[in-house]
């Protein structure tokens, strides 16, 4: 399965016409989608301390195209910790990580093309239109042809009416969908997301489960930590459960869910 | 993939386009200018809309040479020696209250991680940084030197003034733009610029103190290398600063 979906991906119509300036040589989506690296994702013993804490202790993570990952764990579990090491914004102190085939210790600046995340702040700027901070992490990421593509990832998250509005001026909610579609503007090969649900009530929760199927569905990797078991299981494939910085399971999230009804659920969850 | 979500809908979305330049080996010249103009473009549009760094520096520095108008009974003699000093000690505090803002304030609204997981050479990020205080600064020295000519009386050569401010205010705007990184690392960060800020820049104000004194004709002809040594001191610093601020961001 793991070979249709690259497959599908590699041959995919449009896969010459990239989005993103080729700046310098450009290397095709087979090098990320090679052979030799069918994981998107690949983290191996990672450990990151803060002082004398151990937050992360050899943690084992690893992602297929097209699979939707359910990070779960009760809070302090190292979760955000993970989800920041993942995105190379937080260094590990040991282990290895691997991005679409790419040493993201040795070289950070290439595996963060492949990454888009969502964390618990928003990454937008206040005083600046939405359209504006969209502009901005467009020129960062080096997307081409931007001004169209932010009208699309606004559209996505029904924000395209509230466009030339301040971030400030908008409601957690919003803000939160606002920063879906930051994160999915470069459309990068990998998706990470802390508690993304903040804020949304249920219909752009709906919208949001919507744009992760649909990412999930052509090749793309999504990682999603969350506190809340039933909300994610919905959409996940699979499930890890993270505690005090330890991985204590990793399985298939359907049967998770199934052997796990919402208490028992909590109960593998919260210890 | 299954979904439990309901109908959701789901929008038609292109293939995907994964980033595949991500994997070039290296940035080129023409991706590091455009990173530098999106941060410098966004910090001024972001200063122009609020002018919370522009308006506290402003008044701080004309705040300071007015108090030394009215501290000091300086005879024309004794200005042409103190004279370049308080011109600079205005220079440098207010500056200082808009250096101290620059990655403070990135820190404080929670965007500095979404620039630290964002592709941005950091060498870029330390450009743009460095040019948006540079310009602001040059705000305040373009109301400060007039102010000060009119408050002290003191005739100036505009050329020569202009290029030594220009070279001093390089190297105050390096120093204080990494050292603005390192401090929004700190509980203290308010309080922690200067306490870094000014062991540092002592030789760049030994330096460009001198040099305004030069071009104000209290200071001879035959002490010229000091703008020579404020100008290896801009290199140097400006150096380092790119360089460092890579490890100095790390978490």
């Amino acid at each position: 399965m793991l070979s249709e979906i690259i497959s599908i991906v590699a041959q995919s119509p449009n896969r010459s016409s990239q989005n993103f300036e080729p700046d310098g040589r450009s290397i095709a989506l087979d090098s990320a989608l090679s052979t030799q690296h069918s994981a998107l994702l690949q983290a191996r013993g990672l450990v990151r301390r803060f002082g004398m804490a151990a937050a992360l202790r050899g943690v084992d993570v690893e992602i297929a195209p097209g699979e939707q990952v359910a990070l779960l764990g009760p809070n302090g579990a190292g979760k955000t910790t993970l989800i920041r090491v993942l995105a190379t914004g937080l260094r590990p102190d040991a282990g290895s990580l691997t991005i679409g085939g790419i040493d993201a210790r040795r070289h950070p600046d290439r595996a963060r093309h492949l990454v888009g995340v969502v964390g618990h702040q928003t990454f937008l700027y206040g005083d600046l239109t939405l359209r504006e901070n969209l502009r901005f992490y467009g020129r960062l990421y080096g997307v081409t042809d931007l001004e169209t593509r932010i009208e699309a990832v606004l559209d996505q998250v029904g924000l395209s009416s509230r466009s030339s509005d301040l971030a400030r001026t908008l409601s957690r909610g919003m803000q939160q969908r606002c920063s879906i579609a930051r994160a999915t503007l470069h459309d990068p090969l990998l998706l990470l997301l802390d508690e993304p649900e903040t804020g949304l009530d249920e219909a752009a929760q709906r919208t949001l489960g919507g744009i992760l199927h649909d990412r999930a569905n052509r090749g793309g990797g999504i990682l999603v930590a969350s506190h809340r078991a039933e909300w994610v299981r919905g959409f996940s494939d699979r499930a890890i459960v993270l505690r005090d910085g330890v991985v204590t399971t990793d399985g298939d999230a359907l049967a998770f869910g199934r052997s796990a009804d919402p208490p028992v659920a909590a109960a593998a969850i919260h210890g | 993939m299954r979904s439990h979500l309901g109908a959701a809908p789901i929008l038609p979305s292109p293939p995907p386009r994964f980033t595949a330049d991500a994997m070039t080996s290296g940035m080129s010249l023409s991706m590091f200018g455009r990173q530098v103009y999106a941060v410098l473009a966004k910090d001024l549009l972001l200063e122009w809309r609020t002018k919370d760094s522009l308006s506290a520096m402003l008044v701080f520095a004309l705040l300071v040479l007015v108090t030394f108008n009215f501290a000091l009974d300086l005879r024309p003699d004794l200005l042409a020696s103190v004279g370049p000093g308080v011109l600079w000690v205005a220079v440098v505090f207010g500056s200082t209250l808009g250096l101290g803002r620059t990655f403070a304030v990135e820190r404080d609204a929670g965007t500095l991680d979404g620039l630290l997981i964002a592709p941005l050479d950091r060498a870029a990020l330390f450009a743009a940084k460095l040019l948006g205080n540079l310009a602001l600064m040059a705000i305040v020295e373009i109301v400060c030197v007039p102010a000060f000519a009119i408050l002290f009386n003191v005739a100036i050569d505009v050329f020569a003034v202009v290029v030594t401010l220009a070279a001093g205010t390089v190297g105050l705007g390096a120093v204080g733009t990494l050292l603005s990184a390192v401090a929004a690392n700190t509980r203290a960060r308010e309080v922690m610029l200067p306490v870094l800020l000014f062991p540092i820049l002592v030789p760049v104000l030994i330096g460009v103190v001198q040099a305004t004194g030069l071009a104000m004709g209290s200071v001879s002809a035959r002490d010229m290398p000091w703008l020579s040594l404020l100008l290896a001191f801009d290199a140097i610093y400006v150096a380092v600063g790119a360089v460092a601020m890579e490890y100095v961001l790390e978490d």
